[in-house]
């Protein structure tokens, strides 16, 4: 039945529109706009799901595509479509903006209707850019919702919000104008902005370094990775507690979807001849980005370090792929770290959205950040603190949750490359461990510390609705990651046979 | 040899003796206007260049006609750019009424010497002789120097139209002085029969029609402000009352970006691998120049006039790139680039009362919480500025570059990206105080704003983000214009 509907078409515009309509619904009847915006992401997040329950696993091949003219000049397209590595990120961006939106139901007075309808007007930039097969309609949404994000940080942010979201958007901005320039520049090549034409263009080696860097700066700068991480821990500690999880949950994955959309299958070859650069910013983004996790005393930076760390798992299965492919293992191994990556980035933003929650609901109640101020939350929260206990673990990666299958499935495939660089890569298992576990500690467990926690009262419904639903994603994606796994084996099967053939 | 005396063809002249017509008509109404129906004056003044718009159109040919021995044109270049001309002066005039009335410029004068700018604008515009661009130019420019003036107890503006006419004069003097050295090499002074003696001269002269050249680039390069001949442009627009900064700010760029398609392009185009050096050390300089300094101003307008600075560089960016591609994205950029500088400078306007002039930017501070709807208004232009998607900033910007690499000057569109980013922080800088700061306890009035220019400024903002998302039809004139 949904065959002819323009789906895609609807789940991009849906919250854009949606997030007009909460604007120019204002302030002045204070439920109004968020009880508009919820029905807006819950429509929406139902509009996704056909996406997945009318998905063709069978095929790599892109689906639900639309394609139109848009600017002629230029031979641009409105050229949308998804794949198996789009479709899971889509379905996590409709999920995550719901439960965003549950948890600044009250929390957010100050003007409440432009804080909701940035969140959806950004939902739907960033369903756009996981489905854009355009690279000018990309690269649009890729910049559009920065807009909406530095004014969530700006106006909703911490004390130090302004330096922190100035620096937000001129990193990414400076990230994205070289990828500009690289697109622009296969355009003169081959005549159209279409992704798949950039994917059969011939290009020597020296044109593929340059626009694999160009690509670099801007998804490296997106993930993050070590050295280029730093606006992420600013980001995070000042931005309001829904846009850290956005900024967690799925901004971060652009840059991920990115490696996987342009840089692999466009510059293979250079792809090939660098990855030891990506691999050891990789590692050292887990091993050592782990290590200044461990000595935050600052909850959101905490997280906002473990965040690099576990994204650098995401880029380091992205990357190992030929060293896998050149050590006899095959396309097997090299395909399990590819998977590996994937189930990292969505579980991920599971995990560290929750962290990022539970952080959020104890700062409601103490106005505090820092771990010193805390201890003993677990005698006055109980159920809180059972949820945050699930989600740490899970962030440290304990098998039955999601955050152990990713971690365990590039582990596992770094070994067919190289001993050492598993071994370093195994590492976070233990700092992981390490960082989370030793906040929890400090925060959740002990004496009551003070008067403050003990004053403290537990979850409410809306908090123990949305910590909820966010656990049974976890534990689901832990326990049974196959239909996952299952959506993107194709796509990521193609995806290697293309890369497997040089393109010089 | 009897010369005799041929009737030219007056029909492509139609829209500049209609503009004529009704100008004169103004300003002899407006003597016997009182001053409370001075609101009559501006409704004629639209009217104006309504028609004007109306004949434009009315007259716009399939293919180039020339009248007046081939000294004027009217081609679809000139059609698109006068009524884009036009259009942004209907806009200029409506915006500043009520800062007019504000401070004691509410006069007919204004208008009539606005009318004749445009109508110097418009010369230019279709101008395909050395002497019909210099009659134009003049025309504009000393319209422009007594519209600077017009507030004569000000001092600050009486000085920055001392200056503008000193400096423009020795622009014109330059101009001047590269025409004459054409004329002596060529023998003539229209631009088809110029294009053909320098074709032909080339081999013989190549110095003198360097250095010639080099003066037109100068003279050129004065007028539309680039580095390093801009120095007149921030004390301008910081010193002229905002209404007139607003005027200086939009429509002459359209008819400086006429007037260097026709001298370099039209008139010099065989000596386009010169020009176009000379260009890239201007475009280069302008970028990064203005991109800088912008980041240190406080005052609003000085800060647009080197935001304005940066884009005169991005314009000459296509202007270089000597293809017909790049001419359409300059021309593209050149338009679009003026509707956003009409929103900037119309946002102040609204803001300035009588009392308190707004042009710091600190006295934007919390204007999203005074007034969201205009904050979201200058948002959107100073995004589009910036060229951050979905504006059509971002559109005009890629087609520029689109024209660079296609040439392959693939570095100098990396340094221009690079300096593009450097803007965007001065830009964020007016959003951040806008939306980040509290207002100042003095400035929670909200304004009272006439609907009129309300409307025409949503309008005028919200079509940036349309032209934006859908850039082809503009796109598709500026390309039929140099096909």
């Amino acid at each position: 039945m949904y065959a002819d509907w323009p789906l895609l078409s609807l789940v991009v515009w849906t919250p854009i529109f949606g997030g007009i309509l909460v604007l120019l619904a204002g302030d002045k009847e204070p439920s109004g706009a968020r009880k508009i915006a919820l029905v807006v992401s819950i429509v929406t997040f139902l509009l996704t799901l056909p996406l997945y329950s009318q998905f063709n696993t069978e095929t790599h091949l892109m689906q639900f595509v639309e394609r139109q003219d848009w600017i002629a000049a230029f031979n641009i397209e409105y050229y949308l479509g998804i794949d198996g590595i789009s479709m899971p990120l889509i379905l996590l961006t409709s999920f995550t903006t719901v439960i965003v939106v549950i948890s600044a139901w009250d929390v957010i007075q100050y003007r409440a209707s432009q804080y909701f309808a940035a969140f959806l007007i950004m939902e739907g930039f960033m369903i756009g850019t996981f489905s854009a097969l355009d690279s000018i309609l990309f690269y649009i949404f890729f910049e559009a919702m920065l807009i909406p994000m530095f004014l969530v940080i700006g106006i909703w942010g911490g004390v130090n919000r302004i330096y922190a979201t100035l620096k937000f958007f001129l990193y990414t901005f400076i990230g994205s104008v070289l990828m500009l320039v690289a697109l622009i520049y296969m355009y003169t090549q081959s005549g159209s902005f279409a992704i798949f034409d950039f994917h059969h263009l011939k290009l020597n080696l020296t044109e593929q370094v340059l626009i694999f860097l160009a690509f670099l700066v801007a998804f490296a700068v997106k993930v993050p990775m070590w050295p280029v991480h730093t606006w992420l821990p600013d980001a995070h500690v000042e931005a309001p507690t829904g846009g850290s999880v956005i900024l967690a949950a799925i901004m971060l994955k652009i840059g991920g979807y990115g490696f996987l959309r342009f840089s692999l299958p466009i510059t293979p070859d250079a792809s090939a001849e660098l990855d030891w650069l990506i691999i050891t910013m990789s590692l050292t983004a887990v091993v050592y980005i782990g290590f200044v996790a461990l000595v935050q005393r600052d909850m959101k930076k905490l997280i906002a370090y473990s965040s690099i760390a576990h994204m650098g798992f995401v880029t380091l299965g992205f990357f190992i792929v030929f060293r896998i492919m050149n050590s006899g293992y095959g396309d097997q191994g090299a395909a399990l770290a590819l998977e590996g990556g994937m189930v990292q980035m969505v579980s991920h933003g599971f995990i560290s959205g929750a962290m990022f929650l539970c952080v959020g609901v104890m700062y409601d109640r103490m106005h505090s950040r820092q771990i010193a101020d805390y201890g003993g939350v677990a005698n006055t929260m109980p159920v809180f603190a059972a949820f945050m206990v699930f989600f740490a673990m899970a962030n440290a990666g304990l098998p039955g949750t999601s955050g152990f299958v990713g971690e365990f499935m590039v582990i596992l495939a770094s070994f067919k490359a190289s001993f050492w660089i598993a071994f370093l890569a195994a590492l976070t298992l233990i700092l992981g461990a390490a960082y989370t576990l030793w906040m929890i500690k400090r925060v959740i467990f002990g004496e009551v510390a003070n008067d403050n926690v003990a004053a403290l009262s537990d979850i409410n419904k809306r908090e123990f609705l949305f910590l909820a639903l966010l656990a049974l994603a976890v534990l689901g994606l832990g326990l049974w990651p196959d239909p996952l796994v299952e959506v993107m084996h194709p796509t990521i099967d193609n995806l290697l046979n293309h890369i497997a053939n040089p393109k010089i | 040899m009897t010369a005799e005396f041929m009737q030219p063809d007056l029909m492509p002249a139609l829209p500049e003796m209609v503009m004529l017509a009704m100008t004169c008509l103004v300003l002899v109404v407006d003597l016997f206007l009182p001053q409370e129906k001075r609101g009559f004056t501006l409704l004629l003044s639209i009217a104006t260049l309504a028609l004007a718009i109306a004949a434009v159109i009315a007259v716009a040919p399939v293919t180039a006609v020339s009248s007046f021995g081939g000294s004027f044109v009217l081609d679809q270049l000139a059609v698109v750019l006068k009524i884009a001309t036009c259009g942004v002066t209907i806009l200029v005039f409506v915006y500043s009424r009520d800062y007019l009335a504000d401070n004691d410029m509410y006069k007919g004068e204004y208008y009539v010497l606005g009318l004749f700018a445009t109508l110097g604008m418009m010369i230019m515009i279709s101008a395909h002789s050395f002497l019909l661009i210099y009659l134009g130019l003049e025309l504009l420019s000393l319209a422009l120097y007594a519209m600077i003036a017009f507030n004569r107890n000000s001092p600050s503006a009486s000085e920055a139209a001392m200056k503008y006419f000193v400096l423009g004069a020795m622009a014109s003097g330059l101009l001047l002085y590269g025409i004459s050295i054409f004329y002596g090499i060529t023998g003539t002074l229209d631009l088809n029969q110029l294009s053909a003696a320098v074709n032909s001269q080339l081999s013989q002269h190549p110095i003198a029609l360097g250095f010639a050249l080099t003066f037109i680039v100068v003279g050129l390069c004065f007028k539309l402000g680039a580095v390093p001949f801009h120095m007149w442009l921030p004390d301008v627009y910081q010193g002229a009352p905002t209404s007139v900064t607003l005027f200086i700010g939009t429509a002459p760029k359209i008819a400086g970006f006429a007037m260097a398609i026709r001298l370099l392009v039209d008139g010099l185009g065989d000596l386009q691998v010169d020009w176009s050096q000379m260009l890239t050390v201007l475009a280069i300089a302008s970028m990064a120049l203005g991109n800088i300094i912008a980041i240190a101003q406080t005052n609003f307008k000085r800060m647009l006039a080197y935001s304005t600075i940066s884009h005169v560089g991005f314009i000459l960016l296509g202007l270089l790139s000597t293809t017909a591609n790049g001419y359409a994205s300059a021309m593209f950029y050149t338009i679009t680039y003026t509707l956003t500088a009409a929103v900037a400078f119309g946002v102040l306007l609204v803001l300035n009362r009588k009392g308190c002039e707004a042009e710091n930017i600190g006295d934007l501070s919390g204007l999203n919480d005074s007034n969201p709807w205009y904050a979201a208004l200058l948002a959107i232009a100073m995004f589009s500025m910036a060229g951050v998607p979905p504006t059509v900033g971002f559109y005009a910007k890629l087609t520029v570059l689109q024209a660079v690499i296609q040439v392959d000057l693939l570095g100098l569109a990396v340094v221009a990206v690079l300096f593009s980013v450097i803007g965007l922080f001065y830009y964020l800088r007016v959003i951040k105080v806008m939306y980040f700061d509290k207002p100042a306890a003095e400035q929670t009035t909200t304004i009272k704003e006439a609907l009129d220019v309300k409307v025409l400024l949503s309008a005028n903002s919200l079509s940036l983000i349309l032209l934006g998302v859908f850039p082809s039809s503009l796109m598709a004139y500026c390309i039929l214009a140099f096909s």
